[in-house]
């Protein structure tokens, strides 16, 4: 079976600085897949290449099956990857149901036309959107009504009204940047059974956590960074009894 | 229950309805005939407004050259309607070439449709202060070509602007003329009243849809945060130059009913201190709301008016002289009144509909 997304040789430098050197990295479809690493790894470099918001500087990406030379992030989502932010970039002033909305964008299709003459087709997919919306808010678990605006929602909510929305773009392929940052136990654990759920119907999770326990209990492989390179990657139990990996979060013998 | 609603809402919106149609008359009975010439400026400014609220209010680009589409609706038709090429192509139009309002108009637009597009190419990655420095630059240059293209070829006839464009005709009927309609006189004012609250009635109607639909959300999506918006699939640049687009296509039209109407154009109509003041009624009166653009626009157009009328007379009486020149009064009152407004009220005067929407409960929410 081909990989949903595969990476091989990426390297990502600002400037003189090296932020990711070669790595080569696949995800099957159906998985849930971490990416963890101490501060200043390149997680989030890796994670922004993956969805496009940065250019790799070499290396191969393919996606789905297809070879992208240089994925722009509308495309990337329209070809099926989502993601949310490590800080929220939720539409602040637009209501959480406007926010869902727009996550439909690339699975709609009125134009000018069809916002202006509001045809039986656009009538259609607008309620039909609004809908998918709802349900989607009410999945994800926000109480508060449709119409509150996002910057209005709790911290909790508003990182789940992110996920609603990558949700609403019917990813393949979900990625999450530290979902759980700022959560307490128990809004870490709801957000690992809407995790797990998620991947129930069928969409791939790739996610960035520093929460180890989270990642652990929650992945079926994961993959360590550590200055730009792919130091482990494996099962949660063996990348966490690999040396490699102790020697980078705790420090090498001689450091210690 | 919900006919009950719906009925007192019909009530309300025929009331209104019908005091604007009566506008005309009402204002000429109660100042005389030449305010009625200034409510049709208003309407041209209310358009303009509109307009810019799409690419400001929607997609939260800010634009200070707007008024450059007007010129180009309001020059596209003083060209093409007007005996002025007979100077510039003696040969080709002894007389001039008088195209038909109606022609120029829909031809008008996609040229400042295309401007619009031109303008936003070179901006895609600029934001805030940057793309209000590049475009108070396109819209000077627009000015500036529409001053000076009068020589090799006389093309735009310089700062004297061209004059004599033909009136607009609705149905063979010359709207610089007065007609009798069922027993009631109409003066020419009034019928070009009622030509611009057509078109302002259709840019509101315009706006109206856009702002309910995918496109407005992805504009708004992008007002917010350009990035986000990126990641849900939203194509950024061909929204853009969409916005940039529409927004200067109704400048466009707002031009060439201008032209048409005015007579004369010149290029002292398309100063900058034009698109500052149209950017003051969009924010003045509520970014991204149309009924609070409608107001700014309003006020901002009729303001000036009523001091000029009342700050003469007033000084006269209280002081036997003028002191203070009108035109400095209206610097001075536009600059508090907008201090005031952004201290007090920043979302403007009557803001979008978000905040407001709030308040209401969820089932409120129109079902489409």
């Amino acid at each position: 079976m081909t990989p949903l997304l595969q990476l091989s040789g990426v390297a990502k430098q600002f400037g003189g600085l090296s932020a990711l050197t070669d790595v080569s990295l696949h995800i099957n479809a159906g998985e849930i897949y971490g990416l963890i690493g101490p501060n200043g790894a390149g997680k989030t470099t890796l994670f922004n290449v993956i969805t496009g918001l940065y250019q790799a500087n070499g290396g191969e990406f393919r996606f789905n099956g297809k070879r992208y030379q240089t994925p722009k992030p509308h495309l990337l989502a329209q070809a099926g990857i989502a993601r949310t932010f490590q800080n929220i970039r939720l539409f602040a002033n637009l209501t959480a149901l406007e926010n869902v909305l727009i996550g439909r964008h690339a699975r709609t299709q009125a134009g000018v036309f069809g916002a202006l003459l509001r045809n039986q087709a656009t009538r259609n997919e607008e309620s039909d959107s609004s809908a998918r919306a709802r349900e989607l808010l009410r999945y994800v678990g926000i109480s508060k009504p449709s119409h509150t605006l996002a910057k209005h929602l709790s911290y909790g909510e508003q990182r789940r009204l992110e996920i609603a929305r990558a949700l609403a773009t019917e990813p393949l392929l979900l990625a999450l940047d530290e979902p759980a940052a700022g959560m307490n136990a128990t809004e870490t654990e709801s957000l690992k059974v809407l995790l797990q759920d998620i991947r129930s119907t069928g969409v791939t999770v790739m996610l960035i956590e520093h929460d180890v326990k989270l990642i652990m209990g929650l992945c079926d492989r994961v993959a360590v960074l550590d200055y730009g390179r792919k130091i482990a990657e494996g099962a949660p139990d063996d990348v966490r009894n690999n040396p490699a990996v102790i020697a980078a979060y705790i420090g090498a013998d001689d450091e210690a | 229950m919900k006919k009950y609603n719906f009925s007192k809402q019909h009530v309300l919106n025929g009331l209104l309805l019908v005091s604007v149609l009566l506008l005309p008359f009402v204002t000429d009975a109660l100042l005389g005939r030449g305010w009625v010439r200034i409510v049709d400026f208003a309407m041209l400014y209310i358009m303009l407004a509109l307009g810019l609220n799409i690419v400001v209010g929607y997609a939260g680009l800010l634009d200070l050259g707007y008024i450059a589409f007007f010129a180009v609706g309001a020059y596209c038709y003083a060209l093409t309607g007007s005996p002025h090429l007979a100077t510039a192509f003696p040969l080709l139009f002894p007389d001039g070439l008088h195209l038909s309002f109606w022609i120029v108009l829909p031809l008008a637009a996609l040229l400042a449709g295309g401007f619009g597009v031109l303008l936003g190419a070179p901006t895609l990655r600029l934001r805030g202060d940057y793309l209000a420095i590049v475009t108070l630059g396109f819209g000077e240059i627009i000015r500036i070509f529409m001053n000076n293209l009068n020589a090799p070829v006389n093309f735009t006839n310089g700062p004297q602007g061209i004059s004599r464009i033909d009136p607009i005709s609705v149905a063979g009927v010359s709207l610089n003329s007065t007609q009798q309609v069922m027993g009631v006189t109409l003066p020419s004012v009034h019928l070009y009243f009622y030509l611009f609250l057509s078109f302002a009635a259709l840019v509101v109607f315009v706006s109206h849809r856009l702002e309910k639909s995918r496109i407005g959300r992805a504009w708004m999506a992008i007002r917010e945060d350009e990035i986000a918006a990126s990641a849900m699939g939203i194509n950024t640049r061909n929204l853009k130059l969409l916005a940039f687009a529409m927004g200067a296509m109704f400048g466009g039209v707002s031009g060439t009913l201008f032209a048409g109407f005015q007579g004369f154009v010149s290029p002292e109509s398309f100063s900058l201190m034009e698109s500052i003041m149209v950017l003051c009624m969009v924010v003045l009166g509520g970014m991204g709301n149309i009924y609070g653009v409608i107001l700014g626009g309003l006020l901002l157009a009729l303001l000036p008016e009523v001091l000029r009328h009342s700050v003469v007379p007033l000084q006269q009486a209280l002081f036997g002289k003028t002191l203070i020149d009108p035109e400095s009064l209206r610097m001075l009152l536009f600059g508090v009144a907008l201090i005031v407004v952004m201290l007090y009220r920043p979302a403007g005067l009557w803001p979008s509909r978000v905040r407001r929407r709030e308040l209401a409960t969820d089932e409120a929410e129109p079902s489409v």
